[in-house]
């Protein structure tokens, strides 16, 4: 424990440096994938012919393994392998291959007969979307974020392994340095914090968004 | 006034729903469509709003082409009521009923504060107005189904199977209200169902549908039931038609005869008040199984005769005192005329049809 105190006394800036980056490097994939999986995921749910492409591709893409995905991209992008933008890239891949399916599983689990009584209503085919489809989607999608998100968190480890910043780099630096605790226990209680918090800040964003997905469990 | 002219519903795969259908609705009335399941009457009611678009022929509402308007503009003047009310789960009861006023743009508040006076309309209390549906029983859902339709005040109103998903005792509350709300409303509605009680109990005029949505009669209740255009009416009406009829006829017109009208050695013993006690005879005191009032329709009255062991029902005032009885001889008098006069003029009509 005392060992704990002194390496992140001694460390303690590089330290903040990797939960920064790491944070952001895990958030900002998700950001983009679940912005891009909402008009992606229409799609998927509108059109039967895209539902099987986008998901084949998207299980495709999950089998990729992260590293091998890691050192193909600067091949492909014509990036630096040192560039963080390998790693966004492809934690929105993964992110978007599992948000574009929870986010069509949400909106196929809207009640038929109540998207046809907002149109019976009067509502025009965009306001609808917003105002009918989407919210009611609302609560698998955001399961579906909680989990994008949380694997996003443990999964920047890996970008350590091809020398970008993160959390990882402690795991990296304790095995140079002959199986040193202290770097590797921090990096693992930072990461899974990380991953709590996460977690946590979008339930509390799920129950504000969708008070009436528990009205009724009586 | 709500016309079909020559509409047809033909899908790519070649089923015909409705084939064309040329009907008239009138204005301030109940129509209901009834008919087997796959019938088409559900098609029809909804090219009304033109949820479905027919293949040919034209729908005009009070002298107006349907089509002539942008669809959402035209449904924010059609109420619609579906089975099961299909609201919004992810809004409040009050938000759900404020619907069609906010998108015609009336401001939520104002669309929230009619709201709230809609409700307590349609038999439900202002307290409910914050719960969300699935929070509601299946019968106040269905109110406020009815509250959201009536909202923005729509000279039309269109129901498909709008009570079905109920329990009979909710669904006979729900069907009074309706009664209730139309006698102070005046819409002109339209309602789809397959419950042929349902649509004897509701409509000013019934169209029973078959295949392809034909009109096999198109008819006020009451003529459905005395004379059936023909078998598949008779068999979709079922049984007892003859004695279900008597529903739609006043009990007042039957002639009264006093209540010390002595029947085959029984008569009415009333008490001081002058409430009935039963009928006296040699075995005794027998029970008078109830009596009618005023506004009792002549089912209700067959009823007690038949069940009066000195076969006349008995009628009493406002206070519960007997004022006079209906034997069940001239209740039968009345009933014969009533149906030979009906059934004459049907025919009477029917030939001139022909002729025309």
């Amino acid at each position: 424990m005392s060992d704990l105190w002194s390496y992140l006394a001694t460390n303690g800036g590089d330290v903040l440096t990797a939960l920064v980056q790491h944070i952001w490097l895990a958030l900002l994939p998700v950001a983009i994938a679940f912005v891009l999986s909402l008009p992606l995921g229409a799609l998927v749910h509108r059109y039967v012919p895209v539902r099987h492409i986008a998901l084949t591709t998207g299980s495709v893409v999950y089998t990729v393994p992260s590293l091998a995905l890691l050192l193909l991209l600067p091949g492909i992008l014509g990036t630096s392998v040192l560039d963080p933008l390998n790693v966004v890239v492809a934690l929105t891949l993964y992110s978007l291959a599992l948000l574009v399916r929870t986010t069509a599983d949400g909106l196929d689990a809207v009640d038929p007969t109540v998207l046809q009584a907002a149109t019976a209503m009067g509502y025009r085919p965009v306001r609808r979307w917003f105002a009918v489809q989407l919210p009611l989607a609302m609560p698998v999608i955001l399961t579906g974020l909680r989990v994008a998100t949380v694997a996003n968190v443990s999964m920047v480890s890996i970008a350590a392994l091809v020398g970008i910043g993160g959390l990882g780099q402690l795991f990296t630096r304790g095995f140079q340095l002959g199986f040193y605790l202290p770097p590797i226990v921090l990096g693992l209680v930072l990461s899974v914090t990380l991953a709590v918090i996460a977690d946590v800040l979008i339930v509390v964003l799920q129950r504000g968004l969708t008070p009436w997905s528990r009205a009724g469990a009586r | 006034m709500i016309e079909f002219e020559g509409v047809t519903k033909r899908y790519p795969d070649g089923t015909v729903a409705v084939d064309d259908l040329s009907l008239t609705v009138e204005t301030g009335q109940i129509t209901v469509f009834v008919g087997p399941s796959g019938c088409g009457k559900t098609t029809a009611l909804r090219m009304i709003n033109r949820m479905i678009e027919p293949t040919s022929g034209r729908i005009l509402i009070d002298g107006d082409d349907i089509t002539t308007r942008p669809e959402a503009q035209l449904r924010r003047e059609i109420g619609y009521v579906i089975q099961g009310a299909g609201l919004f789960p992810h809004r409040t009861v009050l938000d759900n009923v404020a619907t069609v006023p906010i998108l015609k743009g009336v401001s939520r508040r104002d669309a929230r504060s009619s709201a709230l006076g809609l409700l307590e309309r349609v038999g439900l209390t202002a307290d409910l107005g914050d719960r969300y549906p699935a929070q509601l029983s299946g019968g106040q859902q269905q109110r406020v189904g009815v509250a959201r339709a009536l909202a923005a005040d729509p000279p039309v109103l269109l129901m498909d199977e709008p009570f079905s998903a109920v329990d009979p005792v909710v669904r006979d509350d729900l069907q009074q209200e309706l009664l209730r709300l139309q006698g102070e409303l005046g819409k002109t509605i339209v309602l789809v169902t397959h419950d042929i009680d349902e649509a004897i109990r509701l409509g000013d005029k019934v169209a029973v549908l078959a295949n392809g949505a034909r009109p096999a009669q198109f008819a006020p209740p009451a003529d459905i039931l005395a004379s059936p255009a023909d078998d598949f009416v008779a068999s979709l009406v079922g049984r007892d038609r003859g004695f279900r009829g008597l529903s739609f006829a006043d009990g007042n017109e039957i002639p009264l005869k006093t209540i010390d009208h002595g029947v085959d050695g029984l008569t009415l013993e009333v008490d001081a008040d002058g409430r009935p006690l039963g009928w006296r005879g040699p075995d005794g005191l027998l029970p008078t199984e109830g009596s009618f009032r005023d506004g009792a329709n002549l089912r209700t009255v067959a009823d007690l005769a038949i069940l009066s062991p000195a076969g006349a029902a008995v009628r009493v005032d406002a206070e519960g005192r007997a004022d006079g009885l209906v034997l069940l001889e001239d209740l039968a008098g009345n009933v014969r005329s009533q149906q030979r006069e009906r059934l004459a003029a049907l025919a009477t009509s029917n030939s001139n049809g022909e002729a025309g």
